[in-house]
């Protein structure tokens, strides 16, 4: 299963390769990573998709927070948190099923974006598993060619709002520990 | 107020600031603008012969003193012939700062001279590293990596540098603060913690107090030895714990672990309470998890987050500074006992382990006919009382020294534990010796190890640093050797060390005295004259070949399941 981690670091040279350099170290093959800076241009927000064996889960997080970049890494996976994704696709389709392909992506919500004698350029979002569906839908309409985005997520525990929160939270074990007034 | 200088001398300005009176190092291409600021400058360099060392010597001084070490190279080879020595930091949490030369910042990626990516190979050898390419960043990355070093769990830090930055001038301001906002230690403890740790070390009626490097990085030895009189347990040192409980304490046990004492390992698997402090639960001394200390709870305390319920559950664990939190458990457990009553149970576990202690005794081997390995280390612990630094290599030599030297102050027992370099003796004892001038600093090696780091005979020699080298010469690469005869049927594949140097040509040919002891009646005189000499001494010590290091737990097994000695004769019926 994937796990959803979040990170709040330094906007910095090689602050992405300590954080990667954690995974590659335990042998674990991202699934997917996306980055960019947050409102506050000395820092970018991290979403990492990577399937980690469950007795590593908390150790990695906490390796993560060790990291001097690193201001916080968050487990999203079994907390409250919106998580999506953007894909970019074409579909190459025969006229008679152009207005079937339009009505599929009205259904998901997609936007055509571009239109051609061929066929659509669509982009829809959605959470991962909708996505998927999505896709295996479009295929049986014909040739398609996918871009997909990697998971972006927000938590939605109110107390992450804060821009620069020292402790790790998220799973129900790190708040047991947390509650035990461990760190 | 500031001042235009050139980014080599903003370099050492900063150093200077950060109270560095020594470097070892090795110059090269694109450190040759820092060495020419260094020829008029008051800070100390010590010209090691190879990176590795200047790493490893860095350590014997930071870990002889607790202030940070400082090495330097090159770019290229230079930096990392370094690695090494900086995971062996990074694995013993040792303050190192490396400073290493780059390329020129427009040359990077062009497969110039000398040019390796050391930003990239050190990512994972070190706590933080940093690539300047812009000398006003610089005053700020070099005061960084000094705090990033010293401060929570310490570690390495390396800073490479760009020659265009040492080259370059700059208007320097000297840095006032630094500021790092995802850099996090906990140093304080939860006071909730504190008190119920307290409360289960009165309630135990087994404790076993399991100190560690920890107690040494955080200068806490005052405070523990408060906590094991207050609590009263038996008290095992890791390797690198020794001499944070003096070993002629009452309540000391020896090292726990692969090759630790019968009572220590017996105590740990017995115990109900571990109070475990500035360890790592190392496979080393667990042993077979499920069958470390079944019946125990445990009680973990350290600065690192990362540290707790790694291995092992922790029931009670406390994230802070062993500084800090030892202080404020001694504090309540001084509240609390009078209250605790008559601990009953306590007085029969202090008798079964006694008991243990008496049964098999970690005695040494002595024979009229030839040196054991442990003769020799229980002559050296005679002579030096608990008070010399030793600095160990890699290897048998290192656990019988770790078994029977006695330390009776932390920061005396020097050696590699956690990545176990080969090579490390000699330099750290170098660096160690550097820090103590006025201290007997003995370097034991074996032949495999001195010989990885010989050619730093020579800075002992140019530097005149009176380290007394001692080889526990026995022809093989031993513990390689024992496991080869005791897990694969005796088949010694490639660990006899034939062709070692006649010790009087080779420490003569750089200047000292050198001697080789082959008899036990000698052995003691042998010593005696090596630690009054003025200067270097390098003491070739033939012992039995194939001595093997007891008590054993093989690896995998449970640490109560020790293997004692050699198998015995069987008796005739």
């Amino acid at each position: 299963m994937l796990q959803v981690i979040t990170l709040l670091m330094e906007n910095k040279t090689g602050a992405l390769m300590r954080v990667t350099g954690l995974l590659t170290a335990r042998g674990y093959n991202i699934d997917s990573l996306t980055v960019a800076r947050t409102l506050d241009p000395e820092l970018s927000r991290m979403t990492i998709a990577v399937a980690i064996e469950p007795h590593q889960r908390r150790q990695l997080i906490k390796h993560m927070n060790k990291l001097i970049n690193v201001l916080q890494a968050t487990d999203l996976t079994d907390a409250p948190a919106v998580i999506r994704e953007l894909v970019l696709m074409r579909v190459r389709a025969p006229q008679e099923s152009r207005t079937a392909i339009l009505k599929e992506a009205e259904i998901f919500g997609a936007r055509v974006v571009d239109s051609t004698l061929e066929g659509f350029a669509l982009e829809a979002t959605g959470d991962i598993e909708k996505l998927d569906e999505f896709i295996d839908i479009m295929r049986s309409y014909g040739e398609i060619e996918v871009t997909r985005g990697g998971a972006v997520a927000v938590s939605l525990e109110s107390k992450k709002l804060r821009l620069s929160p020292p402790v790790p939270r998220g799973t129900e074990e790190a708040k047991a520990e947390e509650k035990n007034g461990v760190i | 107020m500031s001042q235009l200088m050139s980014g080599a001398k903003i370099l050492l300005e900063c150093l200077a600031r950060e109270g560095v009176d020594t470097i070892f190092g090795y110059p090269g291409g694109v450190t040759l603008p820092l060495y020419d600021a260094m020829y008029d400058n008051p800070i100390r360099h010590i010209l090691v012969r190879h990176e590795q060392n200047a790493a490893f010597a860095a350590q014997g001084y930071a870990r002889s003193t607790g202030k940070v070490g400082v090495c330097c190279a090159t770019s290229g080879p230079g930096a990392t012939n370094l690695v090494t020595g900086l995971v062996d930091a990074m694995m013993d949490s040792i303050p190192v700062v490396a400073l290493t030369g780059q390329v020129t910042a427009k040359l990077i990626g062009s497969d110039a001279f000398q040019e390796a990516d050391t930003f990239g190979i050190t990512r994972s050898a070190t706590k933080h590293n940093y690539l300047v390419k812009n000398i006003n960043e610089l005053p700020q990355v070099i005061h960084e990596a000094f705090y990033i070093a010293a401060s929570g769990r310490p570690g390495p830090v390396l800073v490479d540098i760009t020659k265009d930055v040492f080259q370059g001038n700059a208007h320097y301001t000297p840095v006032t603060s630094i500021h790092l906002p995802g850099y996090k230690v906990y140093t304080e403890g939860h006071t909730g913690q504190i008190r119920r740790a307290a409360q289960m070390m009165l309630e135990a009626e087994r404790p076993m107090i399991y100190a560690g490097g920890g107690i040494v990085l955080s200068n806490a030895s005052a405070e523990l030895r408060e906590l094991v009189e207050l609590v009263d347990a038996p008290t095992v040192c890791t390797l690198m714990g020794l001499g944070s409980l003096g070993s002629e304490h009452p309540n000391f046990i020896s090292m726990p672990g692969m090759h630790g004492s019968y009572a220590a390992n017996m105590g740990m698997y017995n115990t109900d309470l571990i109070i475990a402090l500035g360890v790592r639960f190392d496979d080393r001394v667990t042993g077979r998890l499920n069958a470390f200390a079944p019946h125990a709870r445990i009680i973990h305390v350290d600065i690192d987050p990362a540290e707790i319920s790694k291995i092992r559950n922790a029931d009670l664990p406390i994230v802070g500074d062993l500084k800090r939190v030892l202080p404020k458990i001694n504090a309540v457990l001084k509240e609390l006992k009078p209250e605790a009553g008559e601990r009953t149970g306590l007085k029969a576990w202090w008798k079964q382990v006694r008991e243990w202690k008496e049964e098999h005794p970690l005695k040494p081997v002595v024979s009229d006919t030839e040196i054991k390995p442990q003769h020799l280390m229980q002559e050296i612990d005679r002579l030096t009382k608990g008070k010399a630094i030793v600095c160990s290599d890699v290897g048998q030599h290192q656990m019988w020294a770790a078994q029977l030297i006695r330390f009776n102050e932390p920061r005396l027992w020097i050696n590699s534990g956690g990545l176990g370099s080969m090579g490390f003796g000699l330099p750290s004892a170098l660096g160690a010796q550097v820090a103590n001038p006025d201290q007997l600093v003995i370097a034991i090696c074996g032949d495999g190890g001195f010989q990885m780091s010989i050619p730093e005979l020579a800075t002992l020699f140019n530097f005149g640093l009176p380290v007394k080298v001692i080889v526990m010469n026995n022809g093989y690469l031993g513990m390689v050797r024992q496991w080869q005869e005791l897990f694969y049927a005796n088949r010694l594949s490639q660990v006899t060390l034939d062709g070692f140097p006649d010790p009087v040509q080779l420490a003569g040919a750089y200047g000292f005295k050198g001697r080789t002891v082959e008899r036990p009646s000698e052995l003691a005189e042998a010593l005696e004259t090596a630690f009054a000499d003025p200067g270097p001494y390098l003491l070739n010590v033939r012992v039995t070949p194939t001595e093997n290091v007891f008590p054993m737990v093989p690896a995998g097994g449970a640490i109560n399941e020790m293997v004692l000695g050699p198998p015995q004769p069987v008796a005739a019926a």
